[in-house]
């Protein structure tokens, strides 16, 4: 039985004004266990604290109900002043009779009534709750990057600088991501390559950065604080020690007929290869598909040519486990497929380009070397269409709902670049809205209109009609004129739509980290919390999370970079103890609590119970208290009421639920 | 049905299993008993006749837990209980040797009592499932063979076993009735007549426990409604809570896991359309969320323990009337 | 029983979750929008925690309404309790609809921390909604046909 205090706050006359305290007081005197009740003016100062504290010892209170305002105010305060009494601080319970009483009611008896009603549902659960400690778990001082682009590069930066270990995962032969493929970027149209170079090098060379390049995440186990992370090592098939990066093997492999990724297709490369100049590390692997050494087993230039008898064609895929305490996703994106936007022509032209292979046409090391020129024919185009919103903002399945953010921007940068460079091309951009929120963006795009001449309509494309001559037909409305267009243009070029990397949802399904319907990840908060995932221990890097451009991205890496070094601070991080806790003798291990669990607290256990003297092995729920945060969605779950919410607990709240009611 | 219980003597005397769990004739042709055969001797008692409606997966929870294999005959319609149950844990197909026996349709005794036909003694298992010949004190009558199904069976899921190691007999769809027809009915009533309705029918309910005891999803280990986890064991000091609000509680625990096997409606003593709670569940559910059979599939998750961010809102379904 | 609708003083039990709704009402308090005396606030961390059980036991021991408040869909700090929240009250808002418990006792709404205004207005609301239902016998009665 409980020994429970009830301490009423008269909030100066904010509470007392409206509620009869002494009254509420009195009345709870008469609740079963309640052995001390009094009303003091401002219980949360240090005077009121002090009045806890000596009734706890006085009287031996185990049980504290303090009816005062909001739990979200000084919960926490009167905890702490429990806990310096001598009693567990969750043996506190508030009573809101401030925001949810007298501010809210004018009648003083309606008002000290339902405070009467509060205090006794807080008395009812107070009965119940039992001491509850909080854990601790130790930190891994060392994080994870998922991804080697800017975003992924900036936060492995920032935490490396801070005097942390973090390893970079990436996917590709080289770091570098997206941004290594643009040509300039907005709004200063300084080279993309000369901004992003020096990072690469700054990281590769960073004593505290480790980079596992050509290779992937493949199961991430534990917690905030203690990931273990397996992660395979793709097969180079060229020793990273020795080669020297010198380039003879891509030279001399016959097999050159591959699709170049890097210039997203445009041309072509050889099957050993390093994906760009600048590539970090600029070792070059083999892509076994396209090697005639693993397709026939004849062939071995590679082998030969090397001076430094790097290649070495029986390497295999290596797994290697590593503990952290952090992991950021920094995936990025890729541009949509447009398999079902037939209008657009693309695929049926070769002049119909995304605006990221323009990127490529307009870089001095892709594929026409950096000179403008229609694909098709090699010859140097007149009229260019630019289309904006190519699966943008749309409303059926075949695009994406959302605004992909950057287009506008990039659109106009292409369209002054083409116009300062070929004076004698006429541009014209077909948009819906054009948006320009950032910093000289506005400034920008004004610039592309007003001094470069580039002619803006406002109105959608209908149609891209290939032509016998080879040039292209573009059919569009201008909505301000309200008229019909036919324009012929060279060269179409499609902003298309930005998707986050196809592999996030396999690697936010390792992490438990929640995804929306776009695959983005989803923040903790929306506002509040912007680059953690709901997911502990989990951070959010770059487009991941949503469309953002270069400097959104970075300054968000820098964000995420500083919540891992928050948290990499600590040596101990303490736990909720209001977790989740099943009862071994009531659990059926049926895992319908894991299915609804988002942190994957829950895993399943055969376990010897001895339920009342029958001894058997069973299957039951153990809930990792370090990974649950206590929503309590399993406890609905369960159908036999094993699972149950410490602090929150069935009995509990069906306490509060009767004294509320009764 | 010899077929069967040659089957099971050959599978008891080579070891495959230790154990046969089947049905057991009881006093009468129309009250056969789950029960367990620990010998081929033991199998003289062995029946399968039109009134083994009893589905025995719930049986195969403790029967994991044995030595050696048992072997179960399951219906087509009991195989889904069998998969649910094995998509929860609860059961180990380890240790299940499954016949899937043949099913035309199981009888149900009221039914043909209630045309009036009294002292029955027995009655043929037909083959053409069109005509049933009741034996009685008084000579042969016939009845329709739908007249005496249960109801389970006019709603019947299909003549396909989910689960099995082998099959013997035929089975036969016998479906002639709208799966929810009778829950569309009370949809339409007045709030007043469907209070009215469910009122007349819970009220007879005894609280036996028949339905929570024979339901292949009520397998808890403990009963929330024994627990004391909810303070809803009120045995003693007996609140109003448990009495009032079990059938409701009973199907949302239920809700989702539910195969819709019928047997609480089959085996309650009162005769309340049990079955109806389920089956408002599986309707809302199959309407809201998409078709969901539990059963089917053994990694299929069931509507309550996932979503969709479109899911409609709480007020929907009733707003709609 | 004939209990006069201007004298008929509901029992309302608001669930509310501790991160949008709990706040939500706390706003509506410093904001001063009032609403009835006769909600009473149950804090629960997350709307994904009220098991239809504690909705059918409050209106057993007497309740008149029951509403539940979470984050709105897509906010939830657990991510996606609200979505299991949604989803069950669904059903059970449906099954006493359809043994014939009067529409209109129960209701699910999101309310964020920074709609205070939107949590005193659904009270408001609410709890008219009830006194126009008057007091809730039905489910007290499910069992006690004579």
């Amino acid at each position: 039985m409980q020994r429970i205090g009830v301490f009423v706050c008269h909030c100066g006359s904010n509470i007392a004004a409206t509620v009869d305290v002494e009254k509420v007081a009195q009345m709870a005197l008469r609740e079963q266990g309640v052995v001390h009740a009094e009303d003091y003016p401002y219980m949360c100062s240090e005077a009121g604290q002090s009045r806890i504290a000596a009734a706890i010892k006085e009287k031996g209170l185990t049980g504290i109900v303090v009816c005062s305002c909001s739990p979200r105010m000084h919960e926490a305060t009167f905890r702490k002043c429990a806990e310096t009494a001598g009693i567990n601080p969750y043996m506190v319970e508030i009573a809101n009779i401030r925001e949810h009483c007298s501010w809210i009611h004018k009648d003083m008896t309606e008002a000290t009534e339902k405070a009467v009603i509060l205090m006794r549902a807080a008395v009812a659960k107070v009965h119940l709750n039992a001491p509850l400690q909080a854990g601790e778990s130790k930190v891994t001082k060392r994080a994870l990057v998922i991804g080697g682009g800017i975003a992924g590069i900036q936060t492995a930066l920032d935490i490396a600088e801070a005097g942390y270990k973090v390893d970079i995962v990436e996917k590709t032969p080289s770091i570098g991501g997206r941004m290594s493929q643009l040509d300039k970027t907005f709004p200063t149209l300084d080279c993309s390559a000369c901004i992003l170079t020096p990072k690469m090098v700054e990281a590769a060379a960073h004593e505290n950065i480790t980079i596992h390049t050509y290779s992937e995440v493949e199961k991430v186990s534990g917690f905030v604080g203690n990931f273990t992370v397996d992660i395979r090592k793709k097969a180079r098939y060229v020793d990273i020690a020795k080669c020297t990066g010198c380039g003879v093997c891509q030279e001399k492999c016959p097999s050159k007929k591959t699709p170049n990724e890097f210039n997203r297709g445009l041309n072509t490369r050889s099957a050993i290869y390093t994906p760009f100049a600048q590539a970090i590390p600029n070792v070059p692997v083999i892509d076994t598909e396209a090697c005639i050494k693993f397709k026939t087993g004849k062939c071995g230039v590679c082998q030969k040519v090397c001076q430094a008898g790097a290649i070495d064609y029986t390497q295999k895929d290596e797994i290697i486990t590593e503990q952290y305490g952090a992991i950021v996703v920094a995936t990025g994106f890729d541009t949509i497929k447009l398999d079902k936007y037939g209008e657009y022509a693309y695929g049926q032209s070769k002049d119909v380009i995304t605006s990221l292979e323009l990127e490529r046409v307009m870089n001095a090391a892709g594929p026409t070397k950096g000179h403008l020129e229609r694909l098709s024919d090699g010859k140097h185009p007149k009229e260019i269409v630019f289309i904006q919103c190519v699966g943008s903002r749309c409303s059926d399945d075949r695009g994406k709902p959302y605004c992909s953010k950057i287009c506008c921007m990039y659109t106009a940068k292409h369209a002054m670049l083409i116009r300062d460079k070929y004076p004698d091309v006429n541009v014209t951009v077909f948009y819906i809205d054009v948006r320009t929120p950032g910093k000289n963006f506005d400034e920008f795009y004004r610039r592309a209109v007003e001094e470069y001449g580039v002619n803006y309509i406002k109105g959608q494309v209908g149609k891209v009609i290939p032509q016998a001559d080879g040039s292209l037909l573009v059919q569009g409305v201008d909505l301000l004129d309200q008229k019909q267009i036919l324009k012929k243009a060279d060269m179409v070029v499609l902003a298309t739509a930005i998707e986050p990397n196809p592999d996030v949802r396999k690697i936010a399904t390792m992490l438990t980290a929640s995804i929306d319907t776009n695959n983005f990840l989803t923040e903790a908060h929306p506002k509040l919390r912007p680059v953690e995932s709901p997911t502990a221990g989990v951070f959010l890097s770059g487009v991941c999370q949503g469309p953002k451009d270069i400097p959104e991205t970075v300054a968000q890496a820098g964000a995420a970079a500083v919540k891992v070094i928050g948290l990499l601070a600590k040596d101990k991080l303490k736990t909720n103890p209001c977790t989740a806790q099943a009862d071994e003798l009531m659990c059926n291990g049926c895992s319908q609590c894991a299915n609804v669990c988002p942190y994957g607290a829950i895993s399943y256990e055969m376990k010897l119970i001895n339920d009342h003297g029958i001894r058997e092995e069973r299957r039951i729920a153990v809930v990792n208290s370090a990974l649950c945060q206590g929503c309590g969605a399993c406890t609905v779950t369960c159908p036999s009421g094993a699972m149950d919410l410490k602090g929150f607990s069935n009995r509990q709240l069906l306490a509060e639920v009767d004294a509320i009611c009764r | 049905m010899q077929e069967l219980i040659i089957r099971a003597k050959e599978l008891l005397e080579c070891g495959e299993v230790a154990r046969v769990l089947g049905w057991r004739k009881g006093e009468h042709v129309y009250d056969p008993e789950p029960a367990f055969f620990q010998s081929a001797d033991a199998l003289e008692n062995f029946v399968y006749n039109g009134f083994c409606g009893a589905n025995l997966s719930k049986y195969m929870i403790e029967a994991s837990k044995l030595e050696g294999k048992t072997l179960v005959f399951l219906k087509p319609c009991d195989t889904y209980s069998f998969n649910q149950l094995l998509a929860e844990h609860r059961i180990d197909r380890e240790k299940a040797y499954i016949i899937g026996v043949g099913c035309k349709g199981k009888l149900k005794i009221e039914n043909i009592g209630a045309d009036g036909i009294l002292d029955i003694e027995g009655a043929d298992y037909p083959d053409c499932g069109e005509e049933l010949n009741v034996k009685t004190l008084y000579g042969d009558v016939k009845v329709a063979y739908k007249d005496a199904m249960l109801e389970r069976c006019h709603v019947c899921k299909g003549k396909e076993h989910r689960i099995f190691d082998e099959k013997i007999g035929e089975s036969v769809d016998t479906l002639d009735a709208e799966r929810f027809a009778e829950v569309e009915r009370i949809e339409k009533m007045s709030p007043e007549e469907k209070f009215a309705y469910f009122q007349a029918e819970l009220s007879k309910c005894i609280r036996c426990n028949a339905c929570r005891n024979v339901c292949p999803a009520c397998s808890c280990r403990k009963c929330v409604f024994d627990s004391t986890k909810f303070d809803s064991a009120q045995k003693a000091n007996a609140t109003t809570f448990e009495e009032k609000m079990f059938h409701i509680i009973r199907a949302f625990h239920v809700a989702g896991r539910c195969t819709d096997c019928g047997e609480c409606s089959r085996v309650c003593p009162q005769g309340i359309p049990l079955h109806l709670f389920n089956r408002k569940f599986i309707k809302d559910m199959n309407e809201l969320y998409g078709d969901y059979q539990a059963g089917v599939d053994v990694d299929a998750k069931a509507p309550l323990v996932c979503f969709s961010q479109e899911d409609a809102e709480p007020g929907a379904l009733t707003e709609r009337g | 029983m004939s209990v006069n609708k201007e004298d008929f003083r509901p029992v309302i039990v608001a669930f509310c979750c501790n991160w949008c709704s709990y706040a939500g009402a706390d706003l509506a308090g410093s904001s001063r929008l009032a609403y009835p005396a006769d909600v009473k606030i149950i804090r629960v961390p997350c709307s994904c925690r009220v098991n239809p059980m504690f909705i059918l036991r409050a209106f057993e021991k007497g309740a008149d309404g029951v509403i539940l408040c979470g984050c709105h869909p897509g906010d939830c700090h657990y991510s996606t309790g609200n979505y299991y929240a949604r989803r069950r009250m669904t059903m059970l808002f449906s099954m006493l609809d359809f043994i014939g418990v009067e529409n209109g006792r129960t209701r699910v709404e999101w309310v964020s921390a920074a709609e205070g205004v939107k949590f005193s207005e659904t009270m408001n609301s609410f709890v008219e909604k009830i006194r126009s239902l008057g007091p809730n016998v039905r489910l007290g009665d499910i069992r006690c046909k004579n």
